[in-house]
């Protein structure tokens, strides 16, 4: 081990989503330099996906793009996107990191991000980022496409940071068939490669703070819902997608299938969660809250619609959480329905819910035009693999353990690595962000301990103010 | 391949045909099936008390006998299936009450044998493809629902070899049989049971949601593997014009029917004779298709 006025003060930050962010932030502003990795071409995370928040309603990606912006140009923070860590080796004071970047076939170099490229690009795909939604051709072509994405070579929003494009080599028609090559012609600068490979790179870091997040538990895994296999049954960040001014529809409220205006949404709670039978034991949280906003929201697009939430509880703690529930019932007619839900098929155009209620004792069919479902969190892929590269410990479900859930949340059990947002089990934004100035205070402790600023010039030009 | 074949009573009585068919068919394929000497019941329902262990003795009785005759022990009877799959899952888990079975019949059983559902054997051990190699007549342009019930797939981790929720063992058969299997959302939903006993309007209404729904989707024959399910979807559907108006019946055939009828095979004591709605014009159509 190197003596501690030795130790490394570089940070390393996994995961770019708005608990890495707020750590990188953090950090970054008192002057030390951090290096933030995260697997997408740009950053931002699930936040980056939703519509609004609760229980403000704000709009997610306008709160959020001033944090993007800042940490796409902070001078502090190095950033590796569309990067996945490969090794990690050392301890506390000395950790190498080995970085894997995936081949873009964009020289991001020398890209002006001008967007000649994913303007002509002829090649419309599903994207990951728009949880796969597929909308009918007759809505595809009457539609605004936002500029950038949607396309085989892609930016994931208009506000996107980095806002480099990439290129999806599963539908490139170059990349796939030798044929088109159309966005290497266009672009001005000739930044298009589609020799590129992954290149490696190796970072030096004293900390680490492992902002991993979560991915929601798969529809296929739900075989009573359909499987993933019912038309208009979709998850809730579909949902959020869908009710999102940057999403595939431009925030219009349009069912999947056929493109018309769902009259009838169900939202399905506790998919996944709760369920220690079939799935996860645990509340995954947040879903309570975002159901209601999500059937809020609905409402205020589609006005006559009748919006049902299925429940076991509701579980509103958080500051004007339950206020938030009580609006969403009060004014906005959403109707809650006390029981589970036994099954969902199709038959013709309407999606059948069927469930119960359990205060009247009374089972209870709904056909539906569409059906939310909120599934279990689940920790992000590739957590296990990493917390095998650094010997730490997840739980049965994959979430990080935590040194002591309630005295040391942030800390893990080795020195130096710490823990951020919902990695380490089901969080909603203020916690994440929370948790993520806590995760940056810790690491700037001990790098107060470790002598402060090795450029002291930096740190006075950040702290002096 | 020689297994033991457990017939149970269903089959023995008014599923006769369905035994017939089944044992042809599954010869047919290669899958020799020996009856086990001097069967008793299977104990017609797995018990709910956990500490009922005399109703387990009966389905042990059969365990232990088949034993003696190998190492796998299949049935077509979807009931005394779940019967004796979970008595053999609990015998092998439960170290203390299997001693007490043992000591009541007089054995020293642990769990040994496999209890396999026919269905399961040829799925696995025949395979649909070589059942499809096998196919004379091929069940070209007939649409058929297929219909689990539950006895085969619930409770999942006790006795299912198949998707819970969307099972397709039946729907690939008929599949490899020719046929066109049309997907429907009530393949898994429960047929009454016996609540046939207490209150008949119940059950006719449970059959009717089933086979709208499998009559929606285009459906003109049901297939089941369940002589109880068979047993209520025909037989419901006699008085089913009484309480829907403009019903039409469709026939409801065991799988091995089919399975002889598409093999070739000679069919007449599969026992149509016994159907509430009438599936002759239905296999007289095929076989004239054929011709």
């Amino acid at each position: 081990m190197t003596e501690p006025q030795n130790h490394n003060k570089r940070v390393l930050i996994v995961g770019g989503g708005i608990a890495g962010m707020q750590a990188a932030l953090d950090i970054g502003g008192s002057g030390y330099e951090v290096v933030l990795v995260d697997r997408l071409p740009s950053v931002g995370g699930h936040m980056h996906q939703l519509s609004e928040t609760f229980p403000t309603l704000d709009c997610a990606q306008c709160i959020m793009t001033p944090r993007t912006v800042d940490v796409g140009r902070h001078e502090k923070i190095k950033l590796h996107t569309y990067s996945e860590i490969e090794e990690i080796q050392g301890e506390m004071g000395d950790f190498r990191v080995r970085i894997r970047r995936k081949p873009a076939y964009v020289n991001w170099d020398i890209c002006t991000a001008c967007g000649a490229c994913t303007e002509k690009c002829p090649t419309s795909i599903q994207v990951a980022f728009d949880r796969d939604l597929e909308l009918p051709k007759t809505m595809r072509s009457g539609r605004v496409r936002h500029e950038g994405t949607g396309k085989a070579i892609y930016t994931l929003s208009p506000q996107a940071v980095p806002k480099k494009p990439v290129i999806d080599a599963d539908h490139c028609t170059y990349l796939q068939s030798g044929k088109c090559g159309l966005c290497a012609k266009v672009c001005p600068v000739g930044a298009i490669d589609y020799e590129q490979g992954p290149s490696w790179s190796e970072e030096r870091v004293g900390t680490i703070i492992l902002a991993t997040g979560f991915e929601l538990y798969p529809l296929e895994k739900l075989g009573e819902y359909g499987a993933g296999r019912v038309a208009d049954v979709i998850d809730a960040l579909a949902m959020e997608r869908l009710l999102s001014s940057s999403g595939p529809t431009s925030g219009v409220m349009r069912r999947p299938s056929d493109g018309k205006e769902p009259k009838e949404v169900v939202w399905i709670q506790c998919a996944g969660s709760r369920d220690p039978e079939l799935a996860m034991p645990y509340c995954s949280k947040i879903c309570c809250m975002y159901s209601a906003k999500q059937a809020m929201l609905y409402k205020h697009k589609v006005h006559h619609g009748q919006a049902y939430i299925f429940y076991i509880d509701i579980r509103s703690a958080g500051k004007r959480y339950e206020e938030f529930i009580q609006r969403a019932m009060e004014e906005d007619d959403v109707l809650y329905v006390r029981g589970k839900v036994s099954k969902v098929f199709r038959e013709g155009e309407k999606v059948v819910v069927w469930g119960v209620d359990t205060l009247t004792g009374l089972p209870l069919e709904v056909a539906a035009d569409m059906v939310v479902i909120s599934p279990a969190m689940v920790p992000s892929e590739g957590t296990q693999a990493l917390a095998g590269m650094l010997g730490l410990k997840v739980d049965e479900f994959g979430w990080w353990t935590e040194q002591d859930g309630n005295l040391a949340p942030l800390e893990t059990v080795r020195p130096g690595i710490f823990v951020a947002g919902a990695g380490s089990g089901p969080k909603d934004i203020p916690e994440a962000v929370a948790q993520g100035s806590g995760a940056a205070g810790k690491v700037l402790s001990l790098l107060a301990r470790w002598g402060g600023h090795d450029d002291q010039d930096a740190g006075h030009d950040e702290l002096g103010r | 391949m020689k297994v033991s074949y457990f017939p149970g009573c269903t089959l023995n009585t008014t599923g006769k045909g369905f035994d017939n068919a089944v044992r042809a068919s599954a010869a047919a394929v290669g899958l020799d099936l020996v009856e086990l000497p001097d069967w008793n019941c299977c104990g017609a329902t797995y018990p709910l008390i956990i500490d009922n262990m005399l109703e387990l003795a009966a389905p042990a009785h059969v365990l232990v006998a088949a034993q003696q005759e190998g190492s796998i022990l299949t049935t077509a009877c979807s009931t005394c299936y779940n019967v004796l799959k979970r008595t053999n899952k609990f015998i092998q888990e439960h170290e203390e009450e299997r001693d007490r079975i043992n000591t009541f019949i007089e054995a020293e059983y642990a769990g040994e044998v496999e209890v396999k559902d026919i269905l399961h054997m040829l799925r696995d051990d025949v395979g649909f493809e070589a059942i499809a190699d096998k196919v004379q007549l091929p069940l070209k342009d007939l649409k058929v629902a297929s219909y689990y019930g539950c006895m085969v797939l619930r409770p999942p981790n006790e006795v299912a070899y198949d998707d819970p929720d969307h099972p397709t063992s039946l729907d690939d058969l008929v599949a490899a049989l020719g046929a066109t299997p049309v997907d429907f959302a009530h393949k898994n939903e429960c047929c009454g049971a016996y609540l046939a006993v207490k209150d008949e309007s119940i059950t006719r209404e449970m059959v009717y949601a089933i086979l709208r729904s499998a009559q929606n989707a285009g459906a003109e024959a049901v297939v089941t593997n369940c002589p109880l399910c068979q047993f209520n979807l025909d037989k419901q559907q006699a008085e089913m014009r009484k309480s829907y108006a403009g019903y039409q019946p469709v026939p409801i055939f065991y799988f091995s029917q089919l399975m002889g009828l598409a093999l070739g095979l000679e069919t007449e004591d599969y026992g149509w004779e016994r159907h509430y709605v009438d599936a002759r014009p239905l296999v007289q159509k095929l076989l004239e298709g054929a011709s």
